[in-house]
């Protein structure tokens, strides 16, 4: 006995997992705004709801409160908006090489990439002695080089998303050990400095690192775009992928690169905020429950995750502002514990 | 589907690095028919079709689609005439089967061509011949290996090449879920004048369903031709290295491989002289 399926029911099927994709945008769109509203309003400095509105339209209107624009244009709106772009930058790094290794736990703050980032800041801020743009320079460097390493050492006829994940789990303990290394040889005081670079933070963010990471984005996103349709065939499997006229070893590096550069730009912003590009894309997932890939998804909750993360770690202890990275990393341990757990059970961790 | 392609491979070496699997064969596979190849373990049964396949290149020789070289064709332009179902595909975590079926429409689409109901129809179509219709909204993660082989199947089918390569597509199924498989991708012949080649591990079921049955030993082509010609008791001694009686299927009049062991040969009679 065969049932016979029509292709309204198909396209039936495809609306369903269309629909739930734009009403997750939605609410998380919606969940970005209000974060953002109240990273406008929350601050030592109250300023009512109209004067930030009135602040934030003063570029078009040309009505100006010197004090309160300051506190908003200069001090808040820069900070959210660095937080939105990093947030949403790592998790797309994140989700990327989920994507393509096929496994939750090759994010690039766990394969070795953010370490990488990590060691040549240390290595700029202790053995050059240099700070500011430098170090950031030295992130985006580090990151960089780390991935190509990663790269070639698990190349063999092409790679495989498993000698991927080995090798940089490895090298982000050999990374580790290097930043451990070069602590012990080095001042207090750079030490401190060191130690605030790395755990990341929102803290001390300018302008210009918005325009940066902004700017990177804007070429970024496009190639990944341009590059997501391949993906579509290379989620079967690279036989499957290859047989239905995909572009394997071009996509996967194209991608690669891409994700590189969203980890690296944002590590050099930001410093190495831990879990974010960890924990968006598996979420995201959890919320299109199989009805996409989720990138823009993903973007958004990295945003949301990294805006709510700095709301928390700004306002949770008065007279104290924590980095950022102490919030995520907090939160973020205990995703990585309830994953593994949840896999246990399922009997799979890959 | 009018149109008859045609695939062929000529001096065609086969390796995996330094590991030379398939040597210096020649290969012609009938258009319009189903072919089966049959062999032992690793004697590159699966090596020469990822190599029809185009997913291994060649040391030496070529393979030729439609008397061209398949390796200097445009990756799509092959994927549009040639369907592949490798060995073990790997699903995506949580996606549905319509999902996981509208992928094989991938070489039909592209940047300027995206979903239509084309598409739509064509993923019908192949849930439909699969009998997997009534799943098209499940998650393909919640599925048993033999309505997963199905999905798969119709991932294939959904691409509607003129060619298709299935690699032991009846793997991990229960027996009546292989003979359906099979009697489909006779339909697919048969009905729709495709052109299928099968890696099968099933001699008698080979012999039964192959227009052409090709018997592979140490990547080499030992014999090939109709399984009533071809599967002889000396070349299953040859390919198997095992004694047996060929008898006639009393179902479909084909060849019916009866294996002979060392335990349970109680008739005096059944050893061939």
């Amino acid at each position: 006995m065969t049932h016979v399926i029509d292709a309204a029911r198909i396209a039936a099927v495809r609306q369903a997992a269309a629909t739930r994709r734009q009403v997750v945008v939605a609410g998380l769109v919606a969940a970005l705004c209000v974060a953002f509203a109240l990273a406008m309003y929350l601050g030592d400095y109250p300023v009512a709801v109209p004067g930030i509105i009135q602040s934030l339209f003063s570029p078009f209107t040309g009505l100006v409160d010197r004090g309160v624009d300051f506190i908003v244009l200069q001090v808040r709106l820069p900070r959210a908006v660095l937080a939105v772009l990093s947030g949403a930058s790592f998790a797309l790094a994140g989700i990327i090489f989920q994507t393509l290794l096929r496994n939750p736990l090759a994010s690039p703050d766990i394969i070795g990439i953010a370490h990488g980032a990590s060691a040549a800041a240390v290595f700029v801020i202790i053995v050059l002695g240099w700070s500011g743009l430098a170090v950031s320079f030295g992130a985006f460097a580090g990151a960089v080089l780390t991935a190509l390493a990663i790269y070639l050492l698990a190349w063999r006829n092409g790679v495989t998303a498993f000698r991927v994940v080995l090798i940089g789990i490895g090298m982000a303990a050999m990374l580790a050990a290097v930043i451990s290394y070069l602590f012990t040889r080095a001042r207090l005081n750079e030490v401190q400095e060191a130690m605030a670079w790395l755990v990341g933070s929102l803290n001390a963010s300018r302008p210009g690192d918005s325009i940066v990471l902004g700017g990177a984005m804007l070429v970024l996103v496009p190639l990944m775009v341009a590059l997501l349709r391949g993906l579509d065939a290379m989620e079967l499997g690279d036989d499957t992928a290859k047989s239905l006229g995909a572009r394997v070893e071009f996509t996967r590096l194209g991608l690669m690169l891409v994700a590189v550069g969203f980890a690296a730009f944002a590590t050099a912003a930001v410093g190495p905020v831990g879990f974010v590009a960890f924990v968006s894309g598996p979420l995201a997932r959890t919320l299109l429950n199989g009805a996409g890939r989720g990138f823009l998804q993903a973007a958004l909750v990295g945003a949301l995750v990294m805006l709510v993360s700095d709301l928390i770690a700004q306002h949770l202890l008065p007279a104290v502002q924590l980095p950022v990275g102490v919030v995520t990393g907090a939160c973020g341990a205990v995703f990585l514990l309830w994953l593994l757990m949840a896999s246990g059970r399922s009997g799979r961790v890959n | 589907m009018s149109v008859n392609h045609t695939l062929m491979a000529a001096g065609l070496d086969l390796a995996y690095g330094e590991r030379q699997i398939v040597s210096a064969l020649d290969i012609s596979l009938p258009p319009g028919k189903l072919t089966v190849i049959v062999g032992a373990n690793a004697c590159g049964k699966s090596t020469l079709l990822r190599g029809l396949a185009r997913l291994l290149p060649p040391q030496r020789g070529a393979v030729y689609l439609d008397g061209k070289p398949i390796h200097q064709m445009p990756t799509r332009d092959v994927a549009t005439i040639l369907g592949v179902l490798p060995q073990s595909p790997i699903a995506p975590d949580a996606i549905s089967v319509a999902d996981l079926v509208g992928r094989g429409r991938y070489p039909h689409q592209s940047w300027f061509r995206r979903w239509t109901s084309e598409d739509d129809a064509a993923v019908a179509e192949a849930l439909t011949a699969t009998d997997t219709a009534e799943l098209a909204d499940r998650p393909v993660d919640e599925l048993s290996g033999g309505q997963r082989q199905r999905v798969w199947i119709a991932m294939a089918l959904a691409q509607e090449t003129d060619l298709l390569l299935l690699d032991e597509p009846t793997t991990f199924l229960d027996i009546n879920h292989q003979v359906e498989v099979l009697d489909l991708l006779t339909d697919l012949v048969r009905q729709r004048g495709r052109t299928v080649v099968v890696v099968l591990h099933d001699l008698n079921l080979a012999c039964r369903y192959a227009d052409h049955i090709v018997a592979m030993k140490a990547g080499r082509i030992v014999a090939e031709g109709r399984p009533v010609d071809v599967m002889t008791e000396a070349v299953v001694a040859d390919v198997f290295g095992m004694t047996s009686r060929v008898v006639v299927d009393p179902v479909s009049d084909t060849p019916m491989i009866v294996p002979i062991g060392r335990h349970h040969v109680e008739r005096a009679t059944a050893i061939p002289a």
